[in-house]
């Protein structure tokens, strides 16, 4: 059964128009996905970097959140496709007035948008919006709040597969601020979508979701079991403003626990690779000689994100012209 | 329709007729599925041992909003740059001609060849744009509602004729 | 002879006197004249059919929300209750303005009266302007009409004036609502947290948020000598800490909106604003339990938590849109439910709609005894009817139920023996 969450992404055919969580995505979904990031991958070495496929298409890249490397990715996928490209960078009342998200996506449906791309603050925003606009208008989730950040995970699947040959059977440990990671949320429904055979979070008790384990991972305060024999190990971004004694009593301590260096990343397995969504904070999450060292694949991330995105667009737009 | 062998004998007059032109940067390029297999049989029997390369041109199809995207899609790829190249751009059929101009755009979003000609198995009627082929394996008067398939087991070309029936356009 | 009006075959339920029997209620000059025999110098002038049907003690509800109350008449509200078989409303105080002195009371309750529906009972603030700081005229509130002190959803942080505010308002005997709230564990919270918390990524309420609430008030109760009434009840463990206050003997109430006996925290769904209540929906273990809270006595009244909002305040994002549900108009069908479903005793889930919560507010209300206040509803268990902006009398169409056939529907209210509602298709 596609859980609630998810349902709204299909249309009566049970065809993907909206790329919104990865929850409730079938496997052959997000293989399929990858298998068409793998042949955009390809396209920054031509010398005419577009294919036509989003000619004539409006896509509006609403982020009522600023994130200049997330839109900057979305703004070259669409233009690579042919798409015509508008940025935004909302900002919205954050009151029960909030009427306005819904809003400022009907008048920009009204000058014929036919994808968004949104990003807020508030987890459900981008569901809120998929819900409250006609059928033809295609929605990508490009994170929400706490909840999720598919094309993210997507594109972290893709460096895994790419260095590692495929999901299937690996261990992976996701460290640090599970509890505010939308990136985590996306990635653990993906990597057990795609049949990984363990995933780890790891962090301390202030930082870990109650009952994360009903998604399918297993918990864990200790960075030794945490990172024992995994072949993957992903950091989360830890906001230093999270750092007021509040959750984490300070960035030392935090450090001395759960940052990464070579001695603690000696746990993993010999081949285990070193993924971060970025924007690195050095010295709190992450050591800088593992970041730039040879085990990490932090930079390869940042390359496939646009093919990722190609092949998300891709996929929701193709086929969606009704037949006369 | 045509099994192996018989195919093998067009492809061998096929791989005569280009040689013959004498290109001087040929570059083989065959549009995927077909057109990439037809490429390989014409490979070893060209003089000039061209590069081999293959197109997949389901990014440049003008029916992408009403189908969707081939769930098979391959990367393109062609080993060299296609710039003063002389470009053997190869496909199984000509039919509508909408395949050939999707594979030109795609070769031109590489570069800029010194020229291109085309190669196809089959030519049949029914051409919706101004494209024809410079070297024709053979050509079929095939009905609207007729196509040719080219299909491979093991290595064995064969081409069939189906007959998709009358309600097909 | 005085001319009066007999309401003839229907099955009286009226749990305050042990009641459950077809019987004829015969009414005059706004009282209940007598139940099952005739009373001496009654002449009938008018008769109402009411067989098949269940004739029930006015519905009083211990939270209903009118909107501002500086707003609009209050005649959709006490109409809409009305229609919903309720016949008196307990209005929390956190109104804007706040309902924190014996003005405002007055004010609330002539703007209601003049309709003719249901009553309203107001609670006094707590603190001044639900400060939490400074007591307010509890007295005077009282003497103004207020039936209890509450400090609504706004916890009052300082212990030592929740101490103090128990005590003055035991001088006088006064309930105190108290909705269990640690401010600080609900911070910004929207949901339960658990495994909707974490998989939605939502703010999440730790159920600590209301038992921390629950233990704190409890020891100041135990000292203070009041009377507390706990509000709107959300978790198991909170009912498992009332069931043992109760053991020890402590005048201690709790109620529950009927929202919470059917509903948990795996209804939201994909982000569904309707679900979002305060306290939250929990697990379905936590509904389970409120549900035998209800059967076991320790939860003695449902309530409809009702609140009415316009269209727009659901759309927002889940942690934006206001919280709430429109229940006046399903709290019957809805309790109704639970006893067709066997989770509760007819007489119980009358008792809890009736004589209890007239109990806990200390009024003679929620009975049909001869010479109490005509205030009852017909009920017909049959009926089927969905709510939906065409049947909600209520400003507020916010409710979950919206589209769902619901079985069961108030037919005739009346107060002080006046029809305050009759259903327009029942023809009666």
């Amino acid at each position: 059964m596609i859980p609630a969450d998810s349902a709204i992404q299909f249309d009566r055919n049970g065809k993907l128009k909206h790329f919104l969580t990865i929850s409730g995505l079938p496997r052959a979904v997000l293989t399929g996905m990858l298998d068409t990031a793998e042949s955009f991958a390809g396209f920054g070495q031509r010398e005419i970097k577009k294919v036509p496929l989003l000619r004539g298409k409006t896509m509006v890249n609403l982020f009522f959140e600023p994130s200049t490397r997330t839109r900057t990715t979305f703004e070259i996928a669409g233009k690579r496709l042919s798409a015509d490209v508008i940025n935004l960078n909302a900002a919205r009342l954050s009151t029960s007035k909030g009427e306005s998200i819904i809003d400022t996506a009907r008048t920009l449906e009204a000058m014929h948008t036919d994808l968004f791309v949104v990003r807020d603050s508030a987890s459900g925003a981008a569901h809120l919006i998929a819900a409250h606009l006609p059928d033809h208008v295609r929605v990508i989730n490009a994170g929400d709040g706490r909840h999720a950040h598919p094309t993210q995970a997507m594109l972290d699947m893709f460096t895994i597969r790419r260095v590692k040959g495929g999901i299937k059977g690996l261990k992976v440990a996701i460290i640090g601020d599970v509890l505010h990671s939308r990136v985590a949320r996306s990635q653990i429904q993906a990597l057990n979508t795609l049949g990984a055979e363990q995933i780890r979070v790891v962090g301390p008790r202030t930082l870990i979701p109650t009952e994360i384990e009903t998604m399918g991972v297993a918990a864990t305060s200790d960075m030794r079991e945490g990172l024992r024999g995994v072949d993957v190990v992903i950091m989360l971004r830890l906001q230093r403003e999270r750092m007021d004694g509040q959750l984490v009593p300070s960035e030392q301590e935090y450090f001395n626990r759960y940052g990464l260096t070579g001695d603690k990343l000696r746990y993993a397995d010999r081949d285990a690779v070193v993924m971060h969504p970025g924007p690195i904070n050095r010295g709190l999450e992450i050591a800088s000689d593992v970041a730039d060292g040879s085990r990490s694949v932090i930079l390869q991330q940042v390359t496939c994100g646009i093919a990722v995105r190609m092949a998300v667009m891709a996929t929701l737009m193709g086929g969606s012209e009704e037949r006369p | 329709m045509y099994d192996s062998r018989q195919l093998a004998a067009i492809i061998e007059k096929m791989a005569g007729q280009i040689n013959a032109r004498q290109l001087p940067a040929p570059l083989l390029v065959g549009i995927h599925t077909g057109g990439a297999w037809l490429a390989e049989q014409l490979h070893p029997r060209l003089d000039s041992a061209p590069p081999l390369g293959t197109l997949d041109i389901s990014f440049y199809r003008d029916d992408f909003s009403r189908v969707g995207l081939n769930p098979e899609v391959k990367a393109s790829s062609l080993p060299v740059a296609v710039d003063n190249r002389d470009i053997i751009l190869v496909d199984d059929v000509l039919h509508t001609g909408r395949t050939v101009r999707a594979g030109l755009n795609e070769i031109f979003s590489y570069g800029r060849p010194e020229r291109v000609c085309l190669a196809v198995l089959i030519e049949r009627p029914g051409r919706e744009l101004p494209i024809q082929a410079d070297i024709v394996g053979q050509s079929l008067q095939l009905a609207g509602h007729e196509e040719a398939k080219l299909t491979r087991d093991g290595g064995r070309l064969a081409l069939n004729i189906i007959d998709l029936g009358k309600s097909a356009p | 002879m005085t001319a009066g009006l007999v309401i003839q075959g229907g099955r009286v339920i009226d749990p305050a006197n042990a009641i459950d029997a077809v019987r004829d209620v015969y009414i005059s000059r706004g009282k209940i004249a007598g139940i099952g025999r005739k009373p001496k110098a009654f002449g009938a002038a008018q008769r109402i059919d009411a067989a098949g049907l269940l004739v029930l003690p006015g519905l009083i509800d211990l939270c209903a929300r009118l909107r501002e109350a500086g707003e609009a008449p209050l005649d959709s509200e006490t109409r809409a209750a009305a229609g919903g078989g309720i016949t008196r409303m307990v209005c929390p105080p956190d109104t804007t303005p706040v309902i924190d002195t014996p003005a405002m009371v007055r004010m609330i309750q002539s703007r209601a009266g003049a309709g003719g529906f249901a009553r309203i009972h107001p609670l006094g603030a707590l603190t001044a302007g639900l400060g939490g700081e400074r007591l307010t005229d509890m007295a005077l509130l009282m003497d103004a009409g207020c039936v209890g002190l509450s400090n609504g959803l706004r916890a009052v942080e300082n212990t030592l004036v929740m101490r103090r505010a128990m005590q003055y308002a035991s001088t006088y005997d006064l309930p105190v609502f108290v909705t269990p709230r640690d401010p600080w564990l609900h911070g910004n919270g929207v949901v339960h947290e658990g495994e909707i918390s974490t998989r939605l990524g939502l703010p999440a309420i730790p159920e600590a948020a209301e038992t921390v609430g629950v233990a704190r008030d409890l020891a100041l109760m135990e000292t203070s000598g009041a009377r507390a009434h706990f509000h709107l009840l959300s978790s198991a463990r909170a009912v498992e800490m009332l069931a043992e206050a109760k053991a020890r003997g402590l005048p201690v109430t709790a109620s529950v909106a009927v929202h919470h006996l059917h509903l948990n925290e795996t209804h939201i769904g994909a982000f569904d604003a309707r679900y979002k209540v305060f306290p939250p929906l929990r697990t379905a273990r936590d509904q389970r339990a409120l549900v035998r809270g209800v059967e076991d006595g320790i939860i003695s009244a449902i309530c409809s938590d009702h609140q009415p909002h316009g269209a727009d305040a659901k759309l927002a994002p889940f942690a934006e849109a206001a919280p709430g549900i429109a229940g006046l108009e399903t709290l019957l069908p809805l309790t109704m439910r639970l006893v067709d479903d066997g989770a509760l005793p007819l007489p119980t889930a009358v008792a809890a709609l009736t004589a209890n919560p007239a109990a806990i507010i200390g009024i003679d209300a929620g009975h049909l005894g001869v010479g109490a206040a005509a205030d009852l509803c017909l009920f017909d268990p049959r009926r089927e009817w969905t709510p939906g902006a065409d049947t909600l009398l209520s400003s507020g169409k916010n409710t979950p139920w919206c589209g769902q056939p619901l079985r069961g529907k108030v037919t005739l209210t009346l107060v002080g023996g006046k029809a305050a509602y009759r259903d327009p298709a029942s023809g009666g």
